[in-house]
């Protein structure tokens, strides 16, 4: 049960955005999260979902996997269309007490809900094509220039690799104490909730335990294969970014002088 | 009379995503009351989360099994008293002990079970006799044994519940000779003095031929054999088909009677093998 918690799930594949540099990809990904909020109008939203759902289908991963990402913020998503209908402006044209509709009102939650789609869709394109170990490596780069006011980038960015790489295991474990203490007659499921904070003490503590041990056996691990911070470390795999970084940046900025262009073309629409 | 029966257990994993597998199909079988059972197979057969639907830990995809002739999934709700019944000692139990003291760590089945003080003393105490354990190590913590101290600990943890069946999962994995020699050796004579039914999952070969009554030879999800440990082990190439091997003493034997030695094939124990060998050595040293 425990299992399936997708958390920056990756899916290996060789598509055209799997092989754009991890650190362009982080930036653009910004720049496209930007200018979701820069479009102020339904003709630049549309042409920024357009473009999402494009790089989403050059992924070549699953749609399905897609919406399974939205799953978790479906609420979200629902909660403040529904509160953003009733504030908009303007005729009602279904009123009950104070609670009113407006036109305007469905309007704005339909552009706030396009919005958080594509935000979540984009972000999942992030995680879902670029391996952690990718990740992590594109942020410690992209933090470099942090180092001049003393912030330790490589340590934060091995924390963070570390960090990731031990998420299954350490869920792995958890089913199997839970299991363990299941057999013992463990009863986790019922009960109020200090009964239940109570009942999970006998999987908390045996997880620290084996936490802090495992912790303890890669520091030596590490010691032993001469770690010893990031200073004067070289890398195996240095990133390069090439021809297809160049074409991604491109394209990108088409695309958002296209979305400046709708913003002024067609002005916002009312709030 | 037989106190497990399982009816076409099938398990699959993951279903509806693309990484369905099934890891137990079609599994049948009966076991007696009092036996022991040794369940062999290589890593990935399906031999873990099989005995893990034998105490409903894990709920089968279809098929039943039934303690005592009753499915143990016909009333949900009391799957805790299967698993009391049911006992489950996971591999590398050590890591499930998180109480104070060893004594109170025993004490959490039994507690568990809504049994008296009085009870819960006397089965911990018990227990820890059964499984080894010195009684002056039962007020300290679990934190402070040896590995196979707390291993004992947590098999004591799950005997104290004394259950019907004992199932234990690999429990001299890890530990060095002397301490799997005696852990097998206690098991055998909980195994006497309780009566109560064993399973044994091992990799070791010879464990499972010294103290099984039956062997259950798992492969691709499927049961492949339930026989005696004789008849398991005298077919060797066909456990080799499937990654297993026979106990080192039986290749031996073995490997001595295709070279024509008047031996019998399908020796299980180094005591049987000395009887074979021994007229063996002295005939020849006559001639």
């Amino acid at each position: 049960m425990i299992k399936d918690i997708t958390l920056g799930q990756f899916f290996p594949g060789n598509s055209v955005i799997h092989k754009i540099d991890p650190r362009v990809k982080i930036l653009l990904i910004i720049a496209y999260i930007v200018f979701l909020f820069v479009a102020n109008n339904f003709v630049s939203l549309g042409f920024m979902a357009l473009v999402t759902v494009a790089i989403v289908l050059l992924t070549k991963i699953p749609v399905k996997m897609y919406f399974k990402g939205l799953k978790a913020i479906m609420f979200i998503i629902l909660f403040t269309s529904v509160l953003n209908m009733f504030y908009g402006s303007g005729e009602p044209i279904w009123q009950w007490g104070f609670l009113k509709i407006t036109l305007n009102g469905i309007s704005n939650a339909v552009f706030i809900s396009i919005r958080i789609v594509a935000l979540i869709f984009i972000s999942c394109v992030l995680t879902y094509t670029t391996s952690p170990t990718d990740l992590t490596d594109a942020l410690e780069r992209l933090m470099k220039p942090l180092t001049v006011i003393h912030i330790k980038v490589h340590e934060i960015a091995m924390m963070m690799t570390i960090a990731l790489r031990f998420v299954p295991t350490l869920l792995e474990e958890t089913d199997k104490i839970m299991s363990a203490q299941k057999a013992r007659g463990a009863n986790m499921d019922s009960g109020g909730l200090i009964k239940r904070v109570k009942a999970m003490m006998p999987v908390l503590v045996p997880l620290l335990v084996s936490a802090f041990n495992r912790a303890y056996e890669l520091a030596v691990a590490m010691e032993c294969r001469c770690y010893r911070g990031g200073g004067g470390r070289t890398r195996m795999k240095v990133l390069k970014a090439g021809t297809k970084d160049a074409v991604a940046v491109a394209v990108s900025v088409f695309v958002l002088a296209g979305v400046i262009v709708c913003n002024v073309m067609f002005g916002a629409i009312a709030r | 009379m037989s106190i497990i029966q399982v009816e076409n257990l099938c398990y699959k994993y993951g279903i509806g995503t693309p990484f369905e597998k099934t890891a137990v199909n079609d599994v049948s079988f009966e076991i007696n009351k009092g036996e022991v059972v040794g369940v062999i197979g290589h890593t990935g057969s399906g031999k873990s989360t099989m005995v893990q639907m034998l105490n409903g830990l894990i709920k089968p995809t279809s098929g039943r099994v039934l303690l005592e002739g009753k499915d143990i999934w016909s009333e949900p709700k009391k799957i805790r008293q299967v698993r009391f019944k049911v006992g489950m000692v996971f591999q590398y139990p050590e890591y499930q002990l998180f109480e104070e003291t060893v004594r109170k760590d025993i004490a959490y089945g039994p507690s568990n079970m809504g049994l008296s003080d009085d009870e819960i003393v006397s089965s911990v105490e018990a227990a820890a006799k059964f499984a080894g354990l010195k009684a002056e190590l039962l007020d300290k913590s679990p934190f402070e044994l040896s590995g196979g101290e707390k291993r004992r600990a947590a098999i004591a943890g799950v005997i104290a519940m004394n259950p019907q069946v004992l199932i234990l999962d690999e429990p001299t994995a890890g530990l060095d000779p002397m301490g799997r020699e005696l852990l097998l050796g206690q098991i055998e004579s909980y195994h006497k003095k309780s009566g109560n039914t064993i399973l044994l999952v091992s990799h070791s070969m010879e464990d499972i031929a010294r103290i099984s009554d039956r062997v259950l030879v798992m492969n691709g999800g499927k049961m492949e054999m339930l026989d005696t440990p004789h008849n398991v082990f005298s077919q060797g190439e066909r456990l080799k088909s499937m990654g297993l091997k026979i106990p080192q003493i039986t290749q031996i034997v073995n490997a001595l009677a295709d070279k024509g030695y008047d031996v019998k094939k399908g020796v299980l124990t180094i005591e049987e093998a000395v009887k074979q060998l021994l007229p063996l050595l002295n005939g020849g040293k006559q001639a």
